[in-house]
């Protein structure tokens, strides 16, 4: 849980510049519906993910991410994967 | 709820840009005068974005060429490679192809992305694991999507980021393919080869480089983008296209792994579409010799890309890198970038508008591609449009 709970919080870090105002974030903000991130915001988010976490994130987990929950629910799996 | 409400997005999106710019959706050319110049909305146009390099699309020996083969074989092949569809003329091309680029072999596809769909998707499958420039053109997408590898991006001509994510990735013991282009299309910009190479061999990964847009533009032989770093024999795979320096349709792939010969047979998209049509194979054979023979043009396609680079340098214009072919303008505001596309066109002078989110960093383009093709009268003619429009644009 703590790790989940780690990834989260880089996550909300990394999200902040492109929370629109009057938004709050939380772990069921949507992506696309509630930020509004096009696809070159998405993965500007990656790069920045991966530099933080140091891992490599394959583009083929994005299609099952929707949600800030189901983007940290990936990164703890690739991290638990090695 | 209807099959289409998907499109919805774009449909506002396209009402959105028809009002800024009502010509944007509605290029057609009337009549083509030449390679380089045909009529849009009834006005002669100078074609300044047809990648079109070497002008060969109207060159009369590679327009013999087809005319004999239509009339000698046929308007098409109506099959494909793995039935009825191989006539001598491919099996021809291939070899030449081969001869030409040093290989052991080489295939031949119906179009460019057809080559990249064919060979990503069958070289490298589940399991194993595909490392791509982020400026990669979209067929390389689609083609790595199709065959179920793991797909990593690494920053856009960054050896070391390259580095870093084989370092990270190597621990999983599994094939690596890494994948970059000779010039890439938007902002005609050269891969760091020699780098590039040098970092997959030593993490014991393979390398395909596209050459689409450099086949005929770099080398001393026009081989490409490998040829010109010296690295050749580090690239495993070289792929490319009929439809840009060689003035036709159809890609290749070539390499000197001997089990090339093998993935034809494992390719869907090479054995479920019919093969090209002889005249494209007779044009692209004669386009391959005037290639070789004609190191002038690759001469004057470069004076040609010099001119515009520097005349764009001079008006002050955010272009690409370094000098190229491919001379893209970047633009942060849509309508300044609309604003001076309809003022090419109005001026005779057709270029690409490209809109994010096909752009690699969120800004607009005004790509040109200039020609071996394009005469000094219609150099003057494509700087004093870009000349005029800039100044009008600063006006207003």
């Amino acid at each position: 849980m703590k790790v989940y709970e780690n990834i989260l919080g880089e996550l909300y870090k990394i999200l902040k510049p492109f929370v629109p105002q009057g938004i709050e974030i939380g772990e069921e903000t949507d992506l696309v519906a509630d930020l509004g991130l096009d696809s070159l915001k998405v993965m500007k988010i990656v790069e920045s993910v991966e530099d933080s976490l140091d891992i490599s994130i394959p583009l083929n987990i994005l299609p099952d991410v929707r949600t800030v929950k189901d983007f940290a629910l990936q990164i703890q799996k690739l991290i638990g994967d090695g | 709820m209807s099959i289409f409400d998907k499109f919805q997005q774009l449909a506002a999106t396209r009402q959105e840009l028809e009002k800024s710019c009502d010509t944007f959706f509605n290029i057609v050319m009337e009549e083509i005068i030449s390679g380089t110049e045909a009529v849009i909305n009834g006005r002669p146009t100078i074609l300044a974005g047809s990648n079109n390099y070497l002008g060969l699309s109207f060159d009369s020996d590679c327009i013999d060429a087809a005319c004999d083969a239509a009339r000698k074989e046929g308007t098409g092949t109506t099959g494909s490679r793995m039935a009825n569809g191989t006539f001598s003329g491919h099996v021809a091309l291939e070899q030449e192809l081969a001869e030409f680029f040093n290989r052991q072999s080489a295939i031949v596809f119906s179009t460019g992305y057809v080559a990249n769909l064919a060979m990503l998707s069958t070289l490298i499958g589940p399991g194993e694991i595909i490392l791509l420039d982020a400026d990669c053109h979209a067929s390389i997408y689609d083609g790595c999507r199709l065959g179920g590898a793991e797909v990593h991006r690494f920053r856009h001509n960054d050896p070391q980021d390259l580095e870093k994510r084989l370092r990270r990735l190597e621990k999983r013991n599994t094939n690596i393919l890494v994948i970059v282009e000779g010039l890439y299309s938007m902002m005609g910009d050269r891969a760091p080869l020699a780098d590039i190479v040098a970092v997959k061999d030593k993490h014991g990964a393979y390398l395909l480089v596209d050459e689409a847009h450099s086949l005929g533009v770099l080398g001393a032989n026009g081989r490409g983008l490998a040829e010109e770093a010296a690295v050749e024999d580090g690239v495993d795979f070289v792929v490319g296209t009929f439809s840009k320096s060689l003035g036709a349709i159809g890609g290749f792939c070539v390499s000197n792994h001997p089990e090339l010969n093998l993935a034809r047979y494992a390719s869907r998209p090479y054995v479920f579409t019919a093969s090209s049509s002889p005249s494209v194979i007779a044009s692209t054979r004669t386009a391959l010799k005037i290639l070789q023979k004609r190191s002038e043009l690759r001469d004057r396609l470069w004076d040609n890309a010099h001119r515009l680079y520097r005349k764009l340098q001079d008006l002050d214009f955010s272009v690409g890198p370094e000098p190229s072919p491919i001379v893209a303008v970047r633009l942060e505001d849509k309508a300044e970038a609309f604003a001076l596309w309809s003022g090419l066109l109005e001026n005779g002078v057709y270029v690409n508008l490209v809109l994010p989110p096909a752009t690699p960093d969120g800004n607009c383009l005004l790509r040109s591609s200039v020609s071996a093709g394009h005469t000094p009268e219609q150099m003057d003619r494509i700087c004093e449009a870009f000349t005029a429009v800039r100044k009008a644009v600063e006006t207003v």
